[in-house]
Order: C-alpha cells, then sequence, then structure tokens
C-alpha cells in the first residue's frame, strides 16, 4: 500500500515539474498534421526561429485516417499533407481552403512537372511537398534471376519470399496490371479476376507490412516485393545488392501535398510555412534526412552546389531519382468512388483465404 | 494458501515463465544500447539513443501530455467507480440491474468504436479535440474497470464492522473515513493501478479524441515505429522500465522498514 | 422568530439529509449516479450516434449520407463474415486455453509463494506491462524474426543448426498473444488460489487421498471463479485483437477487429462499420452476460 502512495506522489511530482518546464510557449501556433516522420524537426526549428511560431506535428498513418478524422469533424489543423487521389477527394467535398498564391512566392522553385496536375489544376488548393513511386525491388544476390515483370513474382520459387505493401489499392492494382486491365478499374469482372490473381500469389507472400518493409529485405527473410521508394532507398543503403524497377506492366507514381483543411485557425501562419517549405535551403532538409524524392528544383541546385556526395548518391538510385524508363510506366493511384465498397469485400475475402 | 515449499519442478516452471514474460524487455534494453539503427541486429555499444531521446521535444510533450491524461482520469474514475461499486455490492435500488449492463459496455466495446463515437459526439456538441476530450474519454472507460475491482474487494466484506463502529457512536461519514475506506483501500488502489496502467498504454480511443498539440506517448510510438524503429524508442521503454522499478523497490524497502 | 418560509426549508433540506442517512435506496442512488451519468453522457449517446449511422448510407467519397439503409446488416449474412468471425472465435479460445494450461501452474507457484514475496512477485509480473504495448510486439520480432535472438540462441546451443522462420508464422502469432492476455489470467487464477484454506487439503490428505487427487477433487474445482474470470478477461478481448497478427503475423490473416477497422479508417463506410459493431458488442454482450450470470460477476477479477 505504501508503495503504491508514494508511486502517486512521485508521478504527481514529476509531472509537475513538467508543466512548470513547458514555459511560456505561449506566442502564436501552428498545427501541423502530417504522415510521422515527414517534416525534419530543423526545419520546424528554422521556421520559429525565423518567425517566432511554434509547430505543433500530429501524426497520421495513411490518408485515410486523416480524411477519416477530417471528414468526422474534427478541427483545429491548420497544414495537412494529402496525396494526390486524397487532395480531389477533399477539394470534390469541399474540404480544402484555396490558397492565397500572393503569399507564396516560392512556389517558382518547384519544377514544373510536378505542378498543375490533374488532381489539383492550377494549384489552387495544394502545393507539391515530395513525391515518390511504389514498385518492384529485389535483392539481386538472393533472387533465382532478376524479376522484369510483377508476373515474375508468381514463381513458385518464390514461396515465403514476398514482402508486400499492406495496400489494398497497390496489390489490386498489380493484379489488375497483370492481367492487362487498368490499376484504377472499377469493372465487377476485372475486380473478381485479380483478386483471384491475388489469391494465386498469397503463398509467395511471407508478410504484408507498409511501415517497415526494408527490414525484411535487409535481414533476407525477404528476396523481393512491393514497396514504396522510401523503404527501396533504406534498403539500398544498407544492401548495395538491392534493385528496385518499375516492371513491365507498370508500377505508381504519387505526389504528396501540402493544403489547408477549411476552417484552419492560422491560415496565414499556414501559407507562411509553406512558402518556408518551398525555400531551398529549407528543401534540401527533407531530402538530406528522408529518402524521397523532392519536386523543388531549386532545392536540387542548391544540393548541387552544397553537397555534391549527397546530390549524387540521390541521383544515382532508382528509388530517389528514377529514371526516365521508370517513369513512363508510373501511373497515380485515382479515387473509385462507390467501386471502394467492391475493393473492400474482395480484399478481406482475399486476407481472409 | 499454504506456504510450504513449492516442488522444485514448480519452480523451475515459474522461472521459465518469467524469463518468457520478461525475454522482450530485456531485449529492448539491451538494444537501446545498439549502435545499429535498425533494431534488428547487435552491432555496438552506445548511449547515442539516450542522447536523441533527451533532445527529442515531440516525445518530451507527448510524455507530459500521457502522465497529466492518466493521473487526473484515474483519480475522478477511482473516486467515480469506487462509489458505484459500493452502491452495487451494498444496496440494492430501482434500475439495478441496468446500472450492472451499463459498467460492462465500456469492457465489451470494441475499441475502433468507442472511438470513433466519442469523436462524432464531441464534435456534434461543437467541443473541441484536445486534452479535455483525451481525459474525458480516459474517465468513461476506466469507471467499469476500477469498479470491478472494488465490487471484487469488497465481496468479502462483513458489513458487521460498519454496523459496530456506528453502534460506538459514529456517523456514517466517519464510519466510511475511518473504518470502510482504509478496509478496502487495497481494492481501491488496485482498480486506481489497473485505470492508470489503462490509460498510459491506451492507443486507439486516444487516437480518435485527441486534437492538436495534444499528442501522447502511445500515438507518439506508434507513429516512430511506422517509420523505422530506431533505438530511441528502446531508451524511452528502459528508462520507463527503470523509473518503475525503482519505485518499486523503494516502496519494497519502505515497507520492510516498516515491519 | 423562524419565518415560516425559513422553516419549510430547513425541514426540506433535513428531510433530504435524513434520507440520505437513512434510506438505503437513496444511498444507494446517491452512490451509483455520477457513475451511471458519466457513463450515460459519454458512452451510452455517442453509442446511439453509432447506432443510428449503421442504418445510414456511405456516399461515393466515403462521407455519410442520409438515407436509410437496410444493407449494411444484410451484407453481415454473407458467408465471407461468418467465416471471419469463426475465425476470431478460434484465435480467442486457443489463446484463452493456452494462456490458463501455460498461467495456471504460475499461480499455483504465486499462491504457495511465502507471503511478504506474493505482492512483489505479482507486481513483477505486472511490470513489463507497464511499457509501451507496440513497443512489446516490436521486441518479440527481434527475438522471433530469422537469424534473431532466439534462432542465435539456439544455434549457439546447438539445439538447431537453421534458421527457424518462427516470425510470421501462426506460431509467432500465439506467442505474441499468449504473452499479452497471460495476467489476466494469472492474476484472477492467483486471487481464486490464495483463498483456497489449507485445512482443506490437510483434510483430505488425512482422509487418505494422494496429493494429485487432493488437486483434482479440491483445489481445481474450487479455483474455478477465477477460471472464469480469466477467460472473460482474455477471450473477449483477445477476439478483437488484430494488431499481434499484423505484427508478429504478416498481416495474413483477418480478423473481425481488422474489418471494423477497415471501414473506419480504410474503406471509409462508417455505415457498415457500425453496423458490424453493433453486431459484435452485441454478441459479446450476450456472451458476458450470460457467464456472469452463471458464475457471479466475476468476483476474482484481481487482487
Amino acid at each position: 500500500m505504501k508503495k503504491i502512495r508514494m508511486l502517486c506522489i512521485l508521478i504527481l511530482a514529476i509531472s509537475m515539474i513538467l508543466t512548470a518546464c513547458d514555459g511560456a510557449k505561449k506566442s502564436t501556433t501552428l498545427n501541423l498534421y502530417a504522415w510521422s516522420d515527414y517534416v525534419p524537426q530543423q526545419l520546424l526549428d528554422d521556421f520559429y526561429t525565423k518567425y517566432g511560431i511554434t509547430v505543433n506535428y500530429d501524426t497520421y498513418e495513411s490518408n485515410e485516417e486523416m480524411l477519416a478524422k477530417l471528414q468526422a469533424g474534427a478541427s483545429g489543423y491548420d497544414v495537412i499533407i494529402p496525396s494526390d487521389y486524397t487532395v480531389a477527394i477533399m477539394i470534390k467535398q469541399n474540404m480544402l481552403e484555396t490558397l492565397d498564391m500572393s503569399q507564396i512566392t516560392n512556389f517558382g522553385n518547384l519544377d514544373t512537372r510536378f505542378t498543375n496536375r490533374d488532381y489539383d489544376p492550377g494549384n489552387k488548393y495544394s502545393i507539391p511537398y515530395q513525391w515518390g513511386t511504389s514498385a518492384l525491388v529485389y535483392d539481386k544476390t538472393l533472387v533465382p534471376s532478376e524479376p522484369k515483370s510483377w508476373a515474375d513474382l508468381w514463381d513458385p520459387a518464390y514461396k515465403g519470399r514476398l514482402v508486400m505493401l499492406d495496400d489494398e489499392r497497390e496489390l489490386m492494382g498489380m493484379a489488375l496490371q497483370v492481367l492487362g486491365f487498368d490499376k484504377n478499374s472499377t469493372n465487377t469482372i476485372e475486380l473478381n479476376q485479380a483478386e483471384a490473381k491475388l489469391v494465386e500469389i498469397k503463398p509467395n507472400i511471407l508478410t504484408f507490412d507498409s511501415s517497415t518493409p526494408e527490414n525484411t529485405i535487409i535481414n533476407g527473410e525477404a528476396w523481393a516485393g512491393l514497396v514504396y521508394n522510401g523503404n527501396a532507398s533504406l534498403a539500398y543503403q544498407s544492401d548495395p545488392n538491392v534493385v528496385y524497377i518499375c516492371p513491365t506492366e507498370g508500377c505508381t507514381i504519387w505526389f504528396d501535398n501540402l493544403a489547408i483543411p477549411k476552417g484552419a485557425p492560422h491560415k496565414d501562419a499556414a501559407e507562411l510555412f509553406m512558402n518556408w517549405v518551398l525555400d531551398p535551403q529549407q528543401s534540401v532538409l527533407i531530402t538530406m534526412e528522408f529518402p524521397y524524392s523532392n519536386p523543388n528544383k531549386a532545392a536540387l541546385d542548391y544540393l548541387k552546389a552544397n553537397d555534391p556526395t549527397t546530390y549524387d548518391s540521390y541521383m544515382a538510385f532508382s528509388g530517389t531519382n528514377p529514371p526516365v524508363t521508370f517513369l513512363a510506366n508510373a501511373t497515380p493511384i485515382k479515387d473509385v468512388g462507390d467501386a471502394t465498397t467492391l475493393y473492400d469485400n474482395l480484399w478481406t475475402d482475399f486476407k481472409s483465404r | 494458501m499454504s506456504e510450504k515449499k513449492s516442488s522444485i519442478w514448480l519452480r523451475i516452471y515459474s522461472v521459465l515463465v518469467y524469463g518468457y514474460i520478461y525475454a522482450p524487455i530485456l531485449i529492448l534494453i539491451v538494444f537501446s544500447f545498439n549502435t545499429q539503427k535498425l533494431n534488428i541486429r547487435w552491432e555496438g555499444f552506445t548511449f547515442h539513443w539516450y542522447d536523441v531521446l533527451f533532445k527529442d521535444g515531440q516525445v518530451l510533450l507527448a510524455t507530459r501530455n500521457t502522465v497529466i491524461i492518466a493521473i487526473i482520469s484515474t483519480v475522478v474514475a477511482t473516486i467515480i467507480g469506487t462509489m458505484a461499486a459500493l452502491a452495487m455490492q451494498r444496496y440494492r435500488f430501482p434500475f439495478y440491474n441496468t446500472s450492472e449492463t451499463l459498467m460492462y459496455i465500456p469492457i465489451v466495446i470494441p475499441e475502433v468504436v468507442m472511438g470513433i463515437s466519442l469523436l462524432v459526439f464531441f464534435v456534434m456538441i461543437k467541443f473541441t479535440l484536445g486534452i479535455t476530450t483525451i481525459i474525458l474519454s480516459h474517465i468513461a472507460f476506466n469507471v467499469p474497470f476500477v469498479t470491478l475491482v472494488v465490487r471484487a474487494r469488497l465481496h468479502g466484506y462483513d458489513k458487521a464492522i460498519d454496523e459496530a463502529s456506528m453502534d460506538l457512536g459514529a456517523n456514517e461519514i466517519t464510519t466510511f473515513r475511518r473504518v470502510t475506506l482504509p478496509t478496502i483501500m487495497p481494492g481501491v488502489l488496485s482498480g486506481a493501478m489497473l485505470a492508470l496502467t489503462l490509460s498510459l498504454d491506451d492507443y486507439v480511443i486516444t487516437y480518435f479524441t485527441a486534437g492538436p498539440g495534444s499528442t501522447t506517448l502511445p500515438l507518439r510510438v506508434y507513429s516512430m515505429v511506422r517509420f523505422i524503429v530506431t533505438p530511441e524508442i528502446n531508451a524511452l521503454s528502459t528508462i520507463w522500465v527503470a523509473i518503475i522499478f525503482i519505485i518499486l523497490v523503494i516502496g519494497q524497502i519502505a515497507q520492510s522498514k516498516r515491519a | 422568530m423562524i419565518s415560516e418560509q425559513a422553516s419549510e426549508s430547513i425541514k426540506r433540506k433535513f428531510s433530504l439529509s435524513r434520507s440520505l442517512r437513512e434510506n438505503p435506496i437513496t444511498q444507494g442512488l446517491f452512490l451509483i449516479s455520477p457513475a451511471n451519468i458519466y457513463l450515460f453522457i459519454f458512452i451510452v449517446l455517442p453509442l446511439i450516434l453509432v447506432a443510428g449511422l449503421s442504418f445510414l448510407s456511405r456516399g461515393t467519397y466515403g462521407q455519410v449520407e442520409f438515407r436509410f439503409d437496410i444493407t449494411n446488416y444484410t451484407r453481415l449474412f454473407d458467408p465471407l463474415y461468418g467465416k471471419i468471425l469463426l475465425f476470431s472465435l478460434g484465435v480467442g479460445l486457443g489463446t484463452t486455453v493456452i494462456c490458463l494450461v501455460v498461467g495456471y501452474p504460475l499461480a499455483y507457484f504465486l499462491a504457495h509463494a511465502p507471503a511478504k514475496q506474493r505482492s512483489l512477485l505479482l507486481f513483477l509480473i505486472l511490470l513489463p506491462f507497464w511499457t509501451n504495448f507496440i513497443i512489446r510486439i516490436f521486441a518479440w520480432m527481434i527475438i522471433l524474426r530469422s537469424g534473431g535472438v532466439l534462432d542465435s540462441l539456439l544455434q549457439w546451443l546447438h539445439i538447431t543448426q537453421a534458421p527457424l522462420n518462427l516470425l510470421y508464422s501462426p506460431t509467432a502469432v500465439m506467442i505474441g498473444m499468449v504473452y499479452e492476455y497471460l495476467p489476466f489470467v494469472v492474476l484472477p487464477l492467483y486471487t481464486s488460489l490464495e483463498k483456497i484454506e489449507n485445512s482443506l487439503l490437510e483434510a483430505a490428505s488425512d482422509l487418505g487421498a494422494p496429493p494429485w487427487k487432493a488437486f483434482l477433487r479440491v483445489t481445481l474445482p474450487l479455483s474455478v471463479p477465477g477460471m472464469i474470470a480469466g477467460t472473460i478477461l482474455t477471450f473477449i478481448p483477445s477476439m478483437g485483437m488484430f494488431v499481434v497478427p499484423d505484427i508478429l503475423g504478416g498481416a495474413k490473416t483477418i480478423l473481425i477487429g481488422n474489418v471494423i477497422r477497415n471501414q473506419f479508417l480504410t474503406a471509409r463506410d462508417w455505415p457498415f462499420g457500425s453496423a458490424a459493431s453493433m453486431i459484435l458488442m452485441l454478441l459479446t454482450m450476450i456472451f458476458t452476460l450470460y457467464y456472469t450470470r452463471k458464475a457471479g460477476f466475476g468476483e476474482e477479477l484481481l487482487v
């Protein structure tokens, strides 16, 4: 009994000390709601140093989670980082604020390949943040022969040796493409065939992992799989035998964007932040810390000038810098509207086999 | 129960089971000193991750939030739950069965449902999400657990003691304060301990009822492991376990000194 | 002179406090009200919203539309969901049984331990559960993965030659599930066993029963309340638990918990998710109430 009382007193004391340490940071704040480990702390600290605005960085694990929470009515966030198809959905549902471009003068730093895309024509609501791909990764010393297409992975030699993202759109998309269909198909017959195809490859899959699939590759447990470019890059950093290609049937390209949810309490600070992120010196911080692809042309030039070694490694690996041949086969995922229910049913069935 | 020495096999078995329970903890502690970033294999010894941990503002903020939420929700839930346990164990009143069923609901709902329902509820009554909403939610799921535990303790309680106290002239409040409460205190504290544990570790419900800037440790840890499981998390766990262990040891020493 | 009004209000005050002091029904209601009111506001009302949601429809972009729709419930009759439910029941049952088998001897050991050591030993069982849940499971990954700690240990001891490939297998999932729920079984069992009077066992042996028979006929039956409590605390949550199968099992299976979570967070079909939740809640409530009517409310739940 006494020890429990002491425990309580100690915990109370600690919490009081921590509360006191918080100090009086009551100045302006910005509420950032983004993927975890996607915005470098240095960038946020520099933002505070320059403008005196503290950034609260809350995180989510997927676009759908963020969307679900915002659709339920959660508010208070100023900046979010949705992917392309999520931006499209949010625009249709009137969930985003229009941007005041006069506040975002650094917009010109962006590579024009990434601006004015079909999910947000004219960039009225969003600014590209980072982009990337999801494609085929393999360890060339472990695979029986170097795979060139998704279909190669159906080979029984790969039994229990594949790692895949735990993502219904990516996997159904892969199966649809193997069958020669469009990866954003909403055709019931095509979708059912795709699921049947996926059931065939299930014995080859060691694990579904959307968070750290690179670990299974590095450890040699898996020989190949479908992963994000970020995962492939991390694997490559530990193991130079890792290869990342876009298979013949196709792969996915995605774009993440900064956007402001409707009703954001600090819209001005949000636009200031977006402009800040586009500054080459700040944008470079993202590339140094996280192995995705940077749409900011000025930032890459800055990197080339100031840190040629990192620039060269960035340019050399297909995870960070996909060659033209890679990109030619990369298509984005689009929202499938009412067919989402069908996709979900098929995915549930696939997982239950 | 008897205190005769247990057979050697039983003791060996128990040691093995404790080993099973502690295996992951030991791994966490050992790997918190690992030079390799990825938490797969051991590479070398370093204090680096502890350094990273103490400089990590988000983790410190999350810890502060977690502790505040846990303490407040535990205290409130314990009070409400103890009162409810007393009511249910000693009295018969209208709607008794309904009250009992009501108590069970939070235990049987899937956490996702509870989280979503609270989110929708708070949004509908226009209550801003933040630390307060998390605390309110934690109290809601803690009350039934406290009630259950205190009820268990009250089950064997002999009311004659209370009656004796009142015969001797004490009124209800004094009797409660000086007779009933001290006797059921182990149960109340167990309930409080359980509530504290549930609150400290809660992820799902907190996820839905949290607002900007009110992130807690489970939320933060979960998002940290999503990207890359660095030993910083191991360092955090090691410190957490070490603090509790030290408190327990102090408590044990204090208790044996008292005896 | 006290006015008429003043004396009336004094009388009223007295009668309320007297009623509180003397009338057990008022006392009972007073004590239960904070819990009832609180739970009504923060559990019942939100759940009514969810129940309402379950009859609405999903819009094209995942928003909720106010169209009455019973198909959310009829969809659950698809054999797919029956299969998932059965699988979840199996996982829950398997976990519970293994926990009981593994935990019983430990509880017995604790109940027989010297009184001074008992609470320390109990706390030691709980201590690991003060670390974060996710981290514990990731620690098991380090142990169980191919070439990981367990493999290295076994190969060093020359017990095995090649990696066991435990991670991402059903065995790994069971190891993780039993790990998570063991304390929920050990504690109630311990409470039950601890209450058994030594004199009963002495009487049995005086009457000529060998130790194993005394155990079967005296100890085991008396520990049944503890087993029941342990079952409730393990079976229901483990049925809905999906994090362990997802992380240690490679997310190759789907349980009801996954289905519900997916509806809210991936498919964004809240009405369907609400319907599934309502049904799940109904089933677990029926189970719990049946069990507790039979065996008391689970009085051996915790120390």
